[in-house]
């Protein structure tokens, strides 16, 4: 994938370069004002021409309704992502959570945008970097904090660690590479079984890609027409591993065979909406599947044991945190449209910030689970077999 | 690739695949089970009635796996369920084990109850990720939010000429998994009762059947006749009673095991003979009570010998009260610890039959004449 690198400034345009081999670009500051922005109605906007592509369908259009109450909490719950990634990081080094922790830090744009244009009818399933998925759809930031600790208050009740998470409206949160996708067209099944009309947006990374079983998820997917969108989160990196070192096709929307799909700039939290919407659209009225891949940024590592700087530069890093960052380009947004002061977003920052302080606070003085708890939900609660044995036979656990 | 194989490509091997007949004929040659006065049912056609009893209790119940509609089954376990319930509740796959068994475990995390098919369990090994990974632990790390009412069934251990690949006992390796159930089936009455038990169950649950025991008659009593018939999972069946050696076996084994019996009677040995019928979770407490009366035992499975289905029995027994009550070793009779041969004589040296198992149960008596 060249989009990312290449970025918006690279590409000298001319009339010889048809569209369709126009780049991809990453700004996460390229919309534009389509009519004067308002305080109280919704207004339009306009994407930048290259924010998104399209294999075997058009491209979503360019136009974008949105409001100030909508920019503003995307606004909040971005810092606040970010802020609680922070804090993940600074635990994690603390030695307070254990194991693997992976942050989505400079990938907010993707689960806020998602969470903006979707219902909690909908499905999202994923892999292992999932934290803001579980706190914007039903968690709270004390109960995943509580869950890295691995405190009663987590939202797994401190069972599943930072990969396990899970709520009603979001189905994981799974540790095994590529295994969440064959999942999620599961959900969808189950959906049109059901005659619901929600979307299932399954997730899956870069370096996921590569596995058999999303090949065929998306043939059972397309052959049944199941109202799935799958979404590749393209960051560069899968683990150590760059996109163009792993995958013989890089352009990740166009490998769904006969699925259509979509390219978008991850980094515009704008552009996530629309595509998440136009998605979302395609899928409930009946289109079958589509791909939608995100070309998007971790700024950290794979997992906290990662510096993620032996196979990029740190300047590549610093250049995707300086110039794409999506919370400034949303902060951007909300300033020279004159929907909020400099002042007003620092507050919202502070806030963010201070929500957060106080989650950690909560979680840490949340107890380790009842010794008890080691027994319960390995099978639902009346289903149990009548004695589980624990490290020796004395030890064990009768229900 | 033996699928490609058997249908098309190799017709020598088409008996193999021609499972259905190839169990009826075998079938025939069978000791029968049914008595005179008792309706007799085919393995086959208990599985078949359990699956459309619970599909027509619960639309929620679905049928996924290859060749399960159209085809009526590779072994026609599903036979007449599309035509009755239609191809959205019976849903032919693709050649896609991974994909189809995450695909039914998700419909399950959405409330579906699937029942997920594989042709054979050795196919299952592309699967296995998903049963273990996604299906077993989901719950578990989910603090309880997530549930998982899946079944994964389809024959499983060893047939008959269809060398290594295809002729596996996987009973040790789902009996070793937290979170997973695990029923092993024997007879008709086994097969309907504790397949919908699995239907109904709120876990994910593994139910291995026979490929040999398909076409083989059982006699059903009025009440396993019923479309409300269910056994509980984790309980075991003894079969025979018998005072002299307690002989514990799953599935096939059995089969085997009552031969053996029979054969025991013939010199004055009381043998009794257990069925398992569930390996996860396993019923040490009614092998206990019938060692303490017999203070011997023998453990038969088709499976490997290393830390098998007996190698777990045995070191509960051991650990146990019970282990006060033996008066011999406990002994394994199981599938040799080598790759299924193809050959008939090496196959037939390579699984527990009668004789061996009556040799051993003398050897456990001290008689070894």
């Amino acid at each position: 994938m060249a989009s990312l690198a290449r970025a918006r400034t690279a590409l000298p345009r001319t009339r010889k370069i048809a569209p369709f081999v126009r780049t991809l670009q990453t700004a996460a500051d390229s919309t534009q004002l389509h009519q004067d922005a308002s305080h109280s109605e919704p207004f339009s906007v306009k994407l930048h021409e290259d924010s998104f592509r399209g294999y075997k369908t058009d491209a979503p259009s360019l136009d974008l309704e949105v409001t100030k109450d909508g920019l503003l909490k995307m606004y909040k719950q971005m810092a606040l992502m970010r802020r609680m990634e922070q804090a993940a990081d600074s635990l994690y080094r603390q030695k307070l959570i254990r194991g693997f922790c992976h942050l989505t830090i400079g990938q907010e744009a993707i689960s806020v945008g998602m969470e903006q244009a979707l219902t909690r009818q909908d499905n999202i399933i994923s892999s292992y970097r999932t934290h803001p998925f579980a706190v914007l759809r039903g968690g709270t930031v004390v109960s995943l904090l509580g869950e890295l600790l691995g405190r009663q208050c987590g939202i797994s009740k401190g069972k599943g660690g930072s990969m396990h998470v899970f709520t009603e409206s979001f189905q994981g949160g799974h540790g095994i590479v590529g295994a969440q996708v064959p999942l999620g067209a599961g959900l969808a099944f189950a959906a049109k079984y059901q005659e619901k009309p929600v979307a299932t947006y399954t997730m899956y990374g870069d370096g996921a890609s590569n596995q058999g079983q999303v090949f065929e998820a998306f043939n059972m997917a397309k052959l049944w027409n199941l109202p799935c969108v799958f979404v590749c989160e393209n960051n560069k990196y899968g683990m150590g591993t760059s996109a163009e070192r792993s995958s013989s096709n890089t352009e990740y929307y166009t490998r769904g065979d006969k699925i259509p799909g979509i390219q978008a700039n991850g980094m515009d939290i704008l552009a996530v909406v629309k595509a998440v919407q136009h998605t979302k659209d395609w899928v409930v009225s009946g289109n079958g599947p589509i791909l939608l891949e995100f070309v998007t940024y971790r700024y950290g590592g794979h997992s906290m044991s990662d510096p993620g700087t032996t196979y990029r530069t740190r300047e590549e890093v610093q250049r995707m945190r300086s110039t794409q960052d999506p919370i400034r380009g949303l902060q951007r947004y909300l300033e020279e449209w004159g929907l909020a002061s400099e002042e007003e977003l620092k507050r919202f920052d502070k806030d963010a910030k201070a929500q957060v302080d106080q989650a950690v606070e909560e979680a840490k003085a949340s107890p380790l689970p009842e010794d008890n708890e080691l027994w319960t939900d390995i099978y639902n609660k009346g289903s149990e077999p009548s004695y589980i044995r624990g490290r020796e036979r004395e030890e064990g656990h009768h229900f | 690739m033996s699928r490609a194989a058997f249908t098309r490509i190799a017709p020598a091997l088409a008996h193999a695949r021609a499972g259905p007949a190839a169990a009826l004929r075998r079938a025939a040659l069978a000791r029968s089970y049914a008595t005179q006065s008792e309706q007799t049912v085919t393995v086959r056609d208990a599985l078949n009635s359990a699956l459309e009893e619970e599909m027509l209790r619960d639309d929620r119940v679905f049928v996924i796996g290859e060749e399960v509609a159209r085809y009526n089954g590779a072994y026609k376990v599903t036979k007449g369920l599309m035509d009755k319930f239609g191809e959205k509740r019976v849903v032919d796959t693709p050649i896609t084990e991974m994909g189809f068994a995450g695909l039914a475990t998700g419909a399950a995390f959405a409330g579906l109850r699937p029942v997920c098919e594989f042709m054979t369990f050795n196919f299952a090994m592309q699967a296995i990720d998903q049963i273990v990974n996604s299906a077993a632990k989901t719950h578990y790390m989910s603090g309880g939010g997530v549930t998982c009412p899946i079944v994964f069934r389809g024959p499983n251990g060893a047939a008959a000429g269809v060398a290594a690949q295809h002729s596996q006992d996987y009973a040790a390796w789902y009996g070793s998994i937290p979170g997973l159930k695990v029923v092993s089936p024997w007879s008709a009455e086994d097969c309907k009762g504790l397949l919908k038990a699995a239907i109904r169950d709120p876990n994910p649950v593994v139910f291995l059947e026979n490929e040999m025991m398909y076409g083989v008659s059982f006699p059903m009593s009025e009440e396993a006749m019923s479309d409300n018939f269910i056994l509980p999972i984790g309980k075991c069946k003894v079969e025979r009673e018998g005072s002299d050696v307690t002989i514990v076996a799953h599935s096939l084994m059995v089969t085997r095991s009552l031969d053996a019996a029979d054969e025991l009677a013939k010199e004055g040995i009381k043998a009794e003979v257990i069925n398992l019928r569930s390996i996860r979770p396993l019923d040490i407490d009614t092998i206990k009570k019938s060692i303490q009366k017999t203070n011997r035992l023998v453990i038969v499975e088709g499976g490997f010998p290393a830390f098998g289905v007996g190698s777990e029995i045995c070191a509960q027994v051991i650990e146990s009260e019970a282990f006060d009550y033996l008066d011999a070793p406990v002994e394994r009779v199981t599938g040799a610890d080598v790759p299924t041969p193809y050959a008939i004589n090496l196959e037939a040296r390579a699984f527990p039959d009668g004789p061996v198992i009556a040799k051993v149960a003398k050897r456990a008596l001290y008689r070894t004449n």
